[in-house]
């Protein structure tokens, strides 16, 4: 499904991506852990398709599609979807407005019919139900005044309600207490399935107690130095990333 | 001689032709005080960006145009948008229209009533050289008496620029008092034809008696080849409350003057605004609170959106007199600039000659935020869809304080939309 090779990105003339090599194919989720800037988040955005960085070689590709050479709406209608580690604050815009928006985006570019207030309505009910979390959410404007843990939620909300093919989750597991950990992770575990995907940037092991990874990859400098099973996250928890990469 | 005083003396020109002919041209105090103001006008001239107020707005534009009076042909009634509330005064190029209006019990024309407006008509006017100019020429307005207790829920002033094919220039003069505790809601609309130049030059006199609300909101949508000079004059009496939303939307050069004075304990203003300012226009919202009693409040929040090669203009100026004790004042501007050449100048001033007030004021200027635009678009909304949704989130917090649903509905219309038709 994804296909990474040898990409490089800088940004600001600095190399970030020095030739990263991945593939995550269908129904799998892969877990990228790795220190503090190791390139985990620029690796996130050069494939949401954010702007400020550039491709200095390699390619990825998405069921063959060139992803890097799409707009980031484009790619969203793909079916890629980022759970942004810090997502952003949208006054003025309502959450209920906004997730039916992106919705409608999607269903029109996917050429299927857009959904009323009313289905909206419904639909998005029993995802957040799902989720545990406040209704009030969808009247308030987006992430605007929200906890650390909602906003983590709110990603989740959207990933639930736009059903996408390959999730990016970049650090959703970080400023989480235990309850809303597990509440994410059941988010992405319902997920799972034949044409599913998923990539999870984390950090930390703890996350991946909740979502099983079928590989681990462990990024350093730029670069993906070990990859394995579930187990090495274990490793990497005991360990630590300078003596597993050694 | 330069174009300024040429300007100046058109308007004069016209003045000395027409004063026998202009209502209430044989009234000695109405000639006294138009007499009064064309020497004034004339003193000051059209105002030039020498003078401080004037320094952002260039009006050399006009002083060219040439504006000749209206002649209003009654018999043709304009293709005007549907009513919003019960009653209506139209005005069809400075003229009230009788056949299009439903006037509430205390509302009339000016010209049928200005006899009984002595004393009242002029109380407010400042010496402005653009209220002097008024003054000199008002052929016609709203006078509006709303008594004292009466709830008068919500009423439309509508003013409608024709195509004359030349250039005219109309000088409403509205005349609006709210006896005490009395409560109002004017929804108060300006829009012309596209192709129409014009120059629409309303001074308002409002006066808010004890424990009264008027809130007015004005729509300014004039044709893209006209001009509005327009002057807000309003005084507020204890515990009493004038609030003032206007959204500057339309015309080629703009300019909203509004001056309020709170003159008895505990009352308050609100003036709030939104201006939309696309390719070619340029819009300018100058306001004057001046706090001259104890214990007012006074909230002031203007958003200016710029797109193409446009100006926008906000000063505020706040005056806390002596007196003025325990003022709660707030002002704050920002401009949305959408396009490197677009223009903002703000010019915020506080003048504080009492010692125990808590008064405050900012101003922000920015591009739309990158990171809340790829926020948007990664979730799959085009980019376009998306700055439209910013642009509009950005003028939400303007009208969030307009509570009455007329006129929430108005404004919504009129700024929904805006970024595809205007700004692309």
């Amino acid at each position: 499904m994804l296909k990474i090779e040898n990409l490089t990105a800088e940004i600001d003339g600095k190399q970030i991506l020095k030739g990263i090599t991945l593939e995550v194919p269908a129904g799998e989720v892969h877990a990228i852990m790795g220190p503090n800037g190791s390139g985990k988040s620029t690796l996130s955005y050069v494939l949401s398709g954010r702007e400020g960085y550039e491709i200095t070689g390699g390619s990825a590709t998405f069921n063959g599609i060139d992803l890097l050479a799409m707009e980031p709406e484009e790619r969203a209608a793909a079916g890629v979807f980022l759970a942004f580690q810090y997502p952003v604050e949208l006054p003025g815009v309502g959450n209920a407005n906004f997730l039916r928006t992106a919705l409608n985006a999607l269903r029109r570019a996917r050429g299927e019919a857009e959904v009323d207030a009313m289905q909206f309505l419904k639909l998005s009910r029993a995802k957040i139900k799902a989720l545990q979390m406040s209704e009030d959410m969808l009247k308030r404007n987006v992430n605007v005044g929200f906890s650390g843990g909602e906003k983590k939620r709110n990603e989740v909300l959207q990933m639930a309600l736009l059903e996408p093919k390959l999730a990016i989750l970049d650090e959703t597991d970080s400023g989480l207490d235990i309850d809303a950990l597990k509440i994410v992770a059941d988010g992405v575990n319902a997920m799972r399935g034949p044409d599913f995907s998923a990539l999870v940037i984390t950090h930390y092991q703890r996350l991946l107690d909740h979502i099983t990874p079928d590989r681990v990859h462990v990024l350093m400098g730029g670069r993906i130095v070990k990859t394995g099973g579930p187990e090495l996250a274990l490793e990497l928890e005991a360990e630590g990333y300078a003596k597993v990469a050694a | 001689m330069n174009t300024m005083v040429t300007g100046a003396a058109a308007f004069l020109g016209r003045f000395e032709g027409l004063r026998e002919r202009l209502p209430g041209g044989r009234t000695p105090w109405v000639a006294k005080l138009r007499a009064e103001a064309a020497e004034s006008f004339r003193a000051q001239g059209l105002p030039g960006r020498r003078i401080e107020a004037w320094h952002y707005t260039d009006l050399g534009v006009l002083a060219q145009l040439g504006f000749t009076e209206a002649l209003t042909l009654a018999d043709e009634a304009p293709a005007l948008p549907p009513a919003r509330a019960a009653h209506r005064a139209v005005f069809v190029d400075g003229r009230f229209a009788p056949a299009l209006s439903q006037l509430s019990a205390g509302a009339a024309p000016l010209a049928e009533a200005l006899d009984a407006t002595q004393g009242r008509l002029g109380a407010l006017a400042q010496t402005l050289p653009i209220v002097a100019l008024n003054t000199m020429l008002f052929e016609d307005g709203l006078v509006l008496d709303v008594p004292a207790g009466v709830d008068a829920g919500e009423m439309e002033l509508l003013s409608f620029a024709t195509h004359a094919g030349r250039a005219i220039a109309f000088h409403p003069r509205h005349l609006i008092r709210l006896g005490e505790g009395a409560r109002l809601t004017l929804i108060d609309t300006s829009i012309g034809e596209a192709e129409a130049t014009y120059l629409h030059n309303p001074v308002y006199e409002i006066a808010v008696a004890e424990g009264a609300t008027l809130s007015h909101i004005r729509i300014q949508r004039e044709g893209r080849a006209g001009f509005q000079l327009s002057t807000v004059l309003a005084t507020v009496q204890a515990g009493g409350t004038y609030d003032n939303f206007t959204l500057n939307a339309g015309g080629r050069l703009v300019r909203n003057e509004i001056h309020v004075a709170l003159q008895g304990p505990k009352a308050a203003c609100h003036m709030n605004g939104a201006q939309l300012v696309a390719e070619g226009q340029h819009a300018d919202t100058t306001t004057f609170l001046d706090h001259a009693a104890p214990d007012c409040a006074s909230r002031q929040t203007y958003k200016t959106v710029l797109a193409g090669r446009s100006r926008g203009v906000f000063q505020g100026k706040i005056l806390v007199r002596q007196a003025a004790q325990r003022t709660d004042g707030y002002q704050m501007n920002q401009a949305l600039l959408l396009s490197d050449d677009a223009e903002i100048n703000a010019k915020p001033q506080l003048e504080i000659y009492a010692d125990d007030v808590k008064c405050s004021h900012g101003a922000t200027v920015g591009a739309l935020d990158e990171a809340q635009l790829f926020y948007l678009r990664a979730r799959g909304i085009p980019a376009d869809t998306a700055r439209a949704m910013l642009v509009e989130a950005f003028l939400t917090e303007a009208i969030e304080g307009v509570t009455n649903p007329l006129a929430q509905e108005a404004l919504s219309e009129a700024i929904s939309g805006w970024w595809q038709k205007e700004a692309v």
